[in-house]
């Protein structure tokens, strides 16, 4: 990593002097405002409520960090994309096993990331299992860490057939965020996916099963919804299953209040082990999954940063640090600093004004350019809002659209890294290359002259010349330039 | 007249733990187990074992 590049990571062992160095990229910062602006369309009280929840606002999910504490392994109900012997799937990678905890231990784990990572904004409970189901863990959990850490966002994720059942302790412990997943309103769509479900006693199979779980998760939704608790709907695309169903889920959702919905991409491989995986249901491909968020957009709001992560993740954007903070690195005896998240929390909202100030800026310039074509741009970036990753570094892109319209970001990319540690192979470049189907650039921190050159050779434009700016800058400074310099072609 | 655990297969989620109604089901160095003193196969109390029922592994908990 070239030594200018300070990472977010460093912010681990360091003052408040570091963590401004690296936000604001190394230079000093000229802090415009000191309040980061909101969307315009969105009520302060909401704002207030997601604008530090990276799953949430877009835009946090460069400056904070969640983390999952596996607490609560027993689920009520079976996906067909779900081997239990691995995390649940609906909010974690399949196939990948999470360390699963006591409440007393997520407590110490817990505490050890927030005085360790200044930017640990949420905390959730998203399987394996489902929150809701094994409830008194969940609970005992929360209520722990709540009390220690106060200012931590409560975050949890159910299969919503218990939900109703817990609502008002949800409300009253003031867990502000509930994610259902929901793939389908209507029972025979669901037969393909449910297998069976376990409900008042008994096991439940065939349009039962679904039958009961749409109720409950539909009177789940209403009761969240009534509560004033932000709900977010996470569905599974799962092509010739429910692909086309989904468009009817998103109108009814947000017919009933949910604030986001979320398409996931069903993940499906036979060493999963999964219904799916062994009958070779495949996943969608990315044009499949762009084109559904496309055609949802005017529905409830999308979103679309979010990633499938592992159930004990811990970090921001594609990072995961959850192997530093696995049980046995974590002392018996833990007591929490707030010092360090505070620090952290004062020097973001002063950075969030420039970031946004910034933004639009961008946005007003490239208004001029009128007939310039619609782009897409992948960036290498670690936090903080800046282009500021080495390629070879690079698990994901963050893929922004740029047109006159202004920068928009679309969507992540994952790669297998390119350079693991050493000087990455053209094998595992070629991956990254097929990754970045149908975007015109790259924007890294830092880029060797050979992945260089097999990236324009692949008709990609890879460069470092916008390294720490931010990102919307970075990116419409290299579109104006682009196309001033095909209008001069043109016109020469 | 008891259930039994193929602890090979358990994914020790402890969904049977809970749903036991006689408490016969803990976790001894481990793994579950069902305590054969304790389990009455849920006669009387439900129409079909809950721990088979609830189960996600198929052929997991099964009659002794
Ligand atoms: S709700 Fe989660 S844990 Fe339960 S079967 Fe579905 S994916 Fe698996
Ligand atoms: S439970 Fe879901 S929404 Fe909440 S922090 Fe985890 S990934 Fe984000
Ligand atoms: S059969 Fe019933 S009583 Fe016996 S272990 Fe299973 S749940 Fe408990
Ligand atoms: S429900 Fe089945 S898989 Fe889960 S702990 Fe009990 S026996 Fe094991």
């Amino acid at each position: 990593m070239g030594g200018q590049l300070i990472g977010l990571q460093t912010l681990a062992a360091s003052g408040t002097e570091t963590m401004r160095a690296a936000l604001s990229a190394g230079g000093c910062s000229s802090s415009q405002c000191g309040s980061s602006d909101k969307p315009d369309s969105m009520s302060a009280e909401i704002w207030e409520k997601i604008k530090d929840h990276p799953c949430y606002s877009e835009e946090a999910h460069h400056y904070f960090a969640r983390m999952h504490v596996a607490v609560a392994p027993a689920c009520n109900i079976q996906c067909n994309y779900c081997n239990r012997k691995y995390d649940c799937a609906n909010e974690s990678r399949p196939g990948v096993v999470s360390e699963k905890l006591t409440p007393e231990q997520a407590r110490r784990k817990v505490i050890a990331v927030a005085n360790e990572v200044p930017q640990l904004s949420v905390l959730g409970i998203a399987g394996p299992g489902d929150a809701c189901y094994d409830w008194k863990k969940t609970r005992e959990t929360f209520s722990r860490i709540a009390d220690e850490i106060p200012d931590i966002k409560l975050c949890l994720s159910t299969n919503g057939l218990a939900l109703p059942d817990h609502v008002d302790e949800i409300a009253t412990m003031n867990i502000d965020h509930v994610t259902i997943t929901i793939n389908m309103i209507d029972p025979q769509v669901g037969l393909e996916i449910y297998p069976w479900i376990f409900y008042k006693n008994r096991r439940w199979t065939g349009p039962d099963a679904s039958k009961i779980l749409h109720e409950r998760q539909m009177l789940g939704l209403e009761m969240l919804t009534t509560r004033g608790i932000l709900t977010k709907i996470n569905s599974v695309m799962i092509p010739g299953v429910n692909d086309t169903h989904l468009a009817e889920v998103n109108r009814v959702v947000k017919e009933k209040g949910a604030f986001l919905h979320n398409i996931m991409p069903l993940i499906s491989d036979p060493a999963h082990g999964t219904h799916y995986g062994l009958t070779g249901q495949r996943g969608p491909t990315h044009a499949e999954l762009q084109a559904l968020q496309a055609k949802l957009e005017d529905g409830t709001k999308l979103m679309r940063h979010c990633r499938q992560c592992r159930a004990d993740a811990v970090g921001l954007l594609g990072e995961d640090r959850g192997q530093e903070f696995t049980l046995t690195q974590v002392p018996e005896v833990v007591s929490y600093d707030p010092s360090r998240r505070a620090d952290y929390r004062a020097l973001v909202s002063e950075m969030r004004g420039e970031h946004e100030a910034a933004r639009r800026a961008v946005g007003e310039t490239l208004a001029d350019l009128e007939t310039a074509p619609t782009c897409l741009v992948a960036v290498a970036t670690k936090g903080g809002g800046r282009i500021n990753q080495h390629f070879g570094h690079a698990k994901e892109f963050l893929v922004y659209e740029v047109s006159p319209h202004g920068v928009r970001f679309l969507s992540h990319r994952k790669t297998e890294q390119y350079c693991e540690g050493g000087w990455g192979d053209d094998a595992s470049l070629d991956g990254v290359i097929a990754a970045l189907n149908g975007v015109s650039a790259v924007l890294c921190g830092k880029i060797g002259d050979c992945p260089k050159e097999s990236l324009a050779a692949a008709g990609i434009v890879a460069t470092d010349e916008y390294a720490l700016e931010w990102i919307e800058e970075g990116i419409g400074c290299w579109y104006k330039q682009i196309s001033q310099s095909q209008q001069t072609r043109r016109s020469a | 007249m008891a259930y039994k655990i193929v602890t090979s297969q358990c994914t020790i989620c402890g969904a049977c733990e809970f749903e036991c109604p006689n408490g016969a089901i803990s976790l001894k160095n481990d793994l579950y187990v069902i305590n054969p003193k304790k389990c009455t196969e849920c006669e009387g109390q439900f129409d079909v074992p809950q721990c088979a029922a609830v189960c996600p592994v198929p052929k997991t908990c099964i009659p002794a």
